[in-house]
């Protein structure tokens, strides 16, 4: 019922930003919509709006996994962290969820991946983990 | 990539003080495919010819840390052509021919104004594709009034040009259509067709954490790959990067507004800041040489300006 729901807005918001054959390309499961944080799982929110992450910078711990909760309060905006291979895209009005498992310590670049404005080059945050 | 001299001619061209790059068709099916040095080869074949790949002019960019000559380097890119010993065939723009705005009406003046200024161009075969800049925020409408189709092919003496469009889409993709349509294109030719390929973004993943890959570039390069002699030219990394995938070279051309650091070598990826001793540095564009009958290419870069 839940998922139905947020596909339905996420069909009605594509038209209505014309982005349906963008959408349509993109594979549901990669729209993340069905991550359902387990119990005790540490669930991060991000909130996104042009041209910031907030927060845009988050420390984890080595080999526990996160949920991430993307929401946009302005324009469609993508969640991409190249270095755990996970991205989603944030519809305005919808709760996005992505899991990382984050494998490896470091600091690592997320970052806006599709195109929203002006400032959208600069539209980055750092995951960094510690061990 | 191996070193090769090239004497013809190529020392005149590089006289503005830029590097050669000389390919041959025996490299490119060797695997090596590039060889960089100051170049020059055997005769000329009367379907030799040259072409010019300007990247990523920007206009409309503000930013005097960075390019306190914003509002004059395109035009001094445009003379730089003009003065070419050799009058290049013709002339290719991969994308980010202006700088994004949020306002349709701004980004309509700045490829008006862009427009009017490579008019100037003394080469009359002018050649466009979008970078994200011009096309992202309204799926390519603004650019298209001023510059038509995104993505297209064109015959040139012999070889064949397929022009891909990754930035229309906001998500950085080429989509399924233009896939397709990629396919039907090379489906209509030979195996050992020479193939080049003008896009805006990397079709390989360059550095994803910069964002500089193509969401579904491995498609397009998987669609490539059965074919013999590939070669692609791009921008949107505003420096010059030189990559295999298989046997495809792929070639990453300077931008004429500002160069970005080598991928992954600071944090961020923010604009190398303008140097007043070294004002332009890393600002040219290229001239490739296709030897048509070797289907090779030597490509020149020069700098906007001569040191
Ligand atoms: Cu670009
Ligand atoms: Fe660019």
């Amino acid at each position: 019922m839940r998922t139905k729901h947020y596909l339905g807005v996420v069909a009605l918001l594509a038209g209505v930003m014309g982005l349906g054959a963008v959408l349509a390309d993109t594979p549901v499961s990669e729209q993340a919509q069905m991550v359902i944080p387990n119990p005790g799982e540490q669930v991060i929110k991000v909130s996104s709006h042009k041209f910031e992450f907030v927060p845009a910078a988050i420390t984890l711990k080595k080999g526990v996994p996160v949920v991430f909760e993307l929401t946009s309060t302005d324009v469609i905006m993508g969640f991409n962290v190249p270095d755990f291979k996970n991205r989603a895209t944030i519809i305005p009005g919808v709760v996005t969820r992505i899991r990382i498992v984050p494998d490896k310590v470091g600091t690592f670049t997320f970052f806006c991946d599709i195109f929203c404005g002006a400032g959208h080059e600069e539209m980055s945050g750092l995951i960094t983990v510690e061990a | 990539m191996d070193h090769k001299v090239d004497r013809r001619g190529f020392l005149k061209l590089a006289g503005m003080g830029a590097g050669v790059v000389f390919a041959s068709r025996l490299a490119l099916n060797s695997g090596s495919a590039l060889a960089a040095g100051y170049g020059s080869g055997s005769g000329a074949d009367a379907d030799d010819f040259f072409f010019v790949q300007m990247s990523d002019t920007h206009w409309g960019f503000s930013g005097d840390k960075v390019n306190p000559d914003a509002k004059g380097t395109l035009q001094k890119a445009v003379a730089a052509v003009n003065a070419l010993e050799h009058a290049p065939d013709f002339i290719f723009f991969t994308g980010d021919l202006t700088h994004t705005t949020d306002d349709p009406k701004e980004r309509r003046r700045r490829l008006a104004e862009f427009k009017d200024i490579v008019s100037k161009l003394n080469v009359k075969n002018v050649r466009f594709t979008p970078g994200e800049h011009d096309a992202s925020l309204d799926f390519g409408a603004a650019y298209q009034e001023f510059f038509g189709d995104t993505h297209y092919t064109f015959e040139h003496k012999g070889i064949q040009f397929i022009v891909l469009d990754n930035v229309s889409d906001p998500t950085a993709s080429l989509g399924t259509n233009q896939l397709a349509w990629l396919k039907k294109v090379l489906d209509g030719f030979s195996k050992d067709q020479n193939i080049v390929v003008f896009t805006h973004r990397p079709l390989f993943d360059l550095y994803p954490q910069w964002d500089w890959a193509t969401r579904d570039g491995q498609a397009a390069i998987d669609l490539l790959m059965p074919y013999n002699n590939v070669t692609v030219f791009y921008g949107h990394i505003h420096q010059q990067n030189y990559h295999m995938t298989g046997h495809i070279a792929h070639h990453s051309a300077q931008s004429l507004m500002f160069p970005l650091p080598p991928p992954g070598s600071q944090p961020k990826r923010m604009p190398v800041p303008w140097n007043p001793e070294t004002p332009y540095k890393g600002i040219g564009f290229r001239e490739t040489q296709a030897e048509v009958k070797e289907h090779g290419f030597n490509i020149t870069e020069y700098p906007v300006v001569k040191a």
